[in-house]
C-alpha cells in the first residue's frame, strides 16, 4: 500500500482551508501543537474551532486570528487561570470578533459520537436547569418514543478535519494510543478528513503485535506526519511529560498583546517547522523525558 | 478567618479540605476535581475511606496518583490507575449512569438555591468577564447522588442569584430539580472558610461556623440574609494526623493548602 506519511506542511495545505471546520482534539494529553503552529504559519483565517477544551493551543489560533468561531465546553488554562487571548477576542472583539457555540461537556462529547455514527442527533440526560440551552438554540429536547421521557438532544458534529496525535501509527495511519483517550476516536470517525500526527512511525508489524492498542483505524486516515515532542507543551504519555511551567509562564504571556505576538514571533513564525522548536528548545525538552513504567504484555496466541 | 490567629496552626484550605474529606464514605465513588477536592479525596483514602474510588472527567477510573495533580489530565492519574477510558464511557456509564455518588464542584459564584456559575459575570452576549464554561460541571451538577462544593467565601462570589446559572443546584426552590427530571439529589454542602452550609427546602442553610469565625462575618460575606440552623455547630478542627498526611504527603510543595 502506498504510504500517506507526509510532512505537515503539507498536510496542513491540504487539509485545512480558511473557513473550514476543524477539530484538533486530545484531553490535556496528546494535543498536537505541531499542527497549530503550522496552521498559524499558514496564515489560516475564518476557521471554525471545535474542541472540548481550547487550552492554549486554540488561545494560540485565536490571538493569532486565525478563528471565526469556537464551538467549546471549558475554555481555561488548566490548573493556571484564564485564556487571556480567548478572553481579550469575547470581551474586547481583539484580534476580533469571536463566535461562541458552547456545551458542556457530555455536550461536546455526545456531538461527536453522533457525529461518527452518521446520526442527526444525541440524546443525553442533562442541561434540565442550566442556562446554557437559554444562549445555545442549538441544545434542544426531544421525547423518547418508548417512554415518553422528555431528553436533551444535541446536533452531530461533523468537521471538515480531525487532527489527532498518536504515540505511534504505521505509514497508512493505523494510529496506537494509550494513557489518556478523551473523544478522539470519535472525532476522527466523525470528521470528513483525518490526519494522524504521531511521536514516531512503526511497522505494521507492530500495530500487528497489539491490536487492541489501535484508537484510529488508517482506513479512514487521509495523511499521516511524524512529529516527536509534536504535542509539547502538552504530553504524550510513556514519552515526554507536560510542561507544567509553560503552562503557567503561558498565563503571563498571554495576559499582553506585545508578549503573545513576540511568543508567535520566536516560537512560531521563527521557525520553520516542529523539527527546528525542538532543536532550539534543547535541554529543557530532555527533562521531560517520561520514566519508563512497561505494561505486562499480553497473550494474543489462540 | 480566625479572630485570634495566634491560636490556630492551620490553614483556611487546611480546614476546608478535612472537612470535605469528611463528608467522603469508605467504598463510594467520587467524581473528583483538582485542586482542594483532589486533597480531600486523597485525604479519605488514606483515613476513613481507603476504598473510595476516585474518577476525573478526563478517563482516569480508580486514579492513584503519585504526585499532585496539576492539571484534571496529569499523566499521574493515568500511571496505576484500574482503567482509563474515554470520555465518552466516564459521562455516558459512570455519571448518566448514576455510578457516581458524589461530585465536587467549584463556581466563581454560588447563589442561595446552591446554583453555580462558571460561565459569565454580566450578561452572555456582553460579558463583563469571561469564565471557562461548565466542562463537566453541569451533568456533574445533575446526575451526581450529590454535590459538595468547596468555595472561599466573598460577597461577590455568594449573591442571592447567580448571573448565569451554568451548573444547576435546586434552580429556585424545593421542587424544581424534581420536576425538571433531574436524576442526582443536588449539593449536600458548600464548605467555605467561614463556615459550612447543608440545604433545607433547597435552600442554603449555615450548618456550622468554623473555629474563631462569627455569624458577623458570615453575613458580611454573602449577598442575602442568609438562614442560620437552630443547631449550629462548631466545626471540629483539623485532626493532627489530618494535617501530618495534607503537609508531609498529598501537599508538600503547599500548592494548595
Amino acid at each position: 500500500m502506498a504510504t500517506k506519511l507526509i510532512r505537515m506542511e503539507e498536510a496542513i495545505s491540504r487539509f485545512v482551508h480558511d473557513g473550514d471546520t476543524i477539530v484538533i482534539e486530545g484531553f490535556t494529553h496528546l494535543i498536537c501543537f505541531a499542527a497549530a503552529h503550522e496552521i498559524i504559519r499558514q496564515r489560516r483565517r475564518g476557521l471554525t474551532l471545535c474542541r472540548l477544551t481550547p487550552d492554549l493551543i486554540y488561545d494560540q489560533l485565536i490571538g493569532a486570528g486565525c478563528v471565526g468561531k469556537l464551538v467549546f465546553s471549558w475554555a481555561g488554562n488548566p490548573g493556571a487561570g484564564p485564556l487571556y487571548a480567548f478572553r481579550r477576542a469575547v470581551e474586547e472583539g481583539i484580534p476580533h470578533q469571536l463566535e461562541l457555540e458552547e456545551y458542556s461537556h457530555y455536550g461536546m462529547v455526545a456531538r461527536l459520537t453522533a457525529g461518527a455514527a452518521k446520526l442527526p442527533f444525541y440524546p443525553l440526560r442533562n442541561y434540565m436547569g442550566s442556562d446554557l440551552p437559554r444562549v445555545n438554540p442549538q441544545i434542544k429536547t426531544v421525547a423518547c418514543p418508548f417512554t415518553g421521557e422528555e431528553l436533551a438532544a444535541v446536533p452531530a458534529l461533523n468537521p471538515d478535519t480531525a487532527i489527532i496525535h498518536a504515540q505511534r501509527a504505521d505509514e497508512n495511519g493505523n494510529a496506537q494510543v494509550w494513557g489518556l483517550l478523551g473523544v478522539q476516536k470519535e472525532a476522527a470517525f466523525a470528521s470528513r478528513h483525518t490526519v494522524v500526527v504521531a511521536e514516531e512511525i512503526v511497522p505494521e508489524t507492530v500495530i500487528r503485535s497489539d491490536p487492541n492498542r489501535t484508537l484510529i483505524p488508517g482506513l479512514i486516515v487521509d495523511a499521516v506526519v511524524c512529529e516527536p515532542f509534536g504535542c509539547h507543551p502538552s504530553y504524550a504519555q510513556g514519552y515526554y511529560d507536560r510542561d507544567n511551567a509553560f503552562y503557567l509562564r503561558w498565563r503571563e504571556i498571554s495576559k499582553d498583546v506585545a508578549r503573545f505576538d513576540s511568543y508567535l514571533d520566536e516560537w512560531v513564525f521563527g521557525v520553520r517547522d516542529r523539527a527546528e522548536y525542538v532543536e532550539r528548545m534543547g535541554a529543557s525538552l530532555t527533562g521531560l523525558k517520561a520514566r519508563t513504567h512497561l505494561s505486562k504484555a499480553v497473550n494474543y496466541g489462540y | 478567618m480566625a479572630t485570634d490567629p495566634g491560636k490556630m496552626n492551620y490553614t483556611a484550605n487546611e480546614l476546608m479540605v478535612c472537612q470535605a474529606a469528611r463528608q467522603l464514605r469508605d467504598g463510594e465513588v467520587a467524581f473528583v476535581g483538582i485542586g482542594l477536592p483532589n486533597l480531600a479525596c486523597n485525604l479519605a483514602r488514606r483515613l476513613h475511606a481507603p476504598s473510595l474510588v476516585l474518577i476525573y472527567e478526563s478517563g482516569a477510573v480508580g486514579a492513584a496518583p503519585e504526585r499532585l495533580p496539576i492539571s484534571i489530565g496529569d499523566p499521574s492519574l493515568v500511571t496505576n490507575s484500574l482503567s482509563v477510558c474515554s470520555m465518552f464511557d466516564i459521562f455516558a456509564y459512570y455519571l448518566q449512569g448514576g455510578l457516581i455518588d458524589v461530585g465536587f464542584l467549584q463556581g466563581a459564584q454560588i447563589d442561595r438555591f446552591g446554583n453555580l456559575n462558571t460561565t459569565v459575570v454580566g450578561d452572555y452576549a456582553r460579558p463583563a468577564i469571561r469564565l471557562p464554561g461548565s466542562g463537566g460541571a453541569c451533568e456533574i451538577a445533575i446526575l451526581a447522588e450529590r454535590v459538595l462544593v468547596i468555595a472561599p467565601q466573598t460577597r461577590r462570589g455568594f449573591p442571592e442569584r447567580v448571573d448565569f446559572i451554568t451548573s444547576p443546584g435546586f434552580i429556585d426552590g424545593p421542587d424544581t430539580r424534581r420536576r425538571l427530571g433531574s436524576t442526582g439529589g443536588g449539593p449536600a454542602m458548600v464548605i467555605t472558610d467561614l463556615g459550612c452550609y447543608e440545604f433545607t427546602d433547597g435552600e442554603m442553610i449555615l450548618t456550622s461556623l468554623h473555629p474563631g469565625c462569627t455569624l458577623e462575618q458570615v453575613r458580611n460575606n454573602i449577598g442575602w440574609d442568609v438562614r442560620v440552623s437552630a443547631a449550629l455547630e462548631t466545626t471540629a478542627e483539623p485532626t493532627s494526623e489530618e494535617l501530618r498526611i495534607i503537609r508531609e504527603e498529598l501537599d508538600p510543595a503547599h500548592l494548595y493548602i
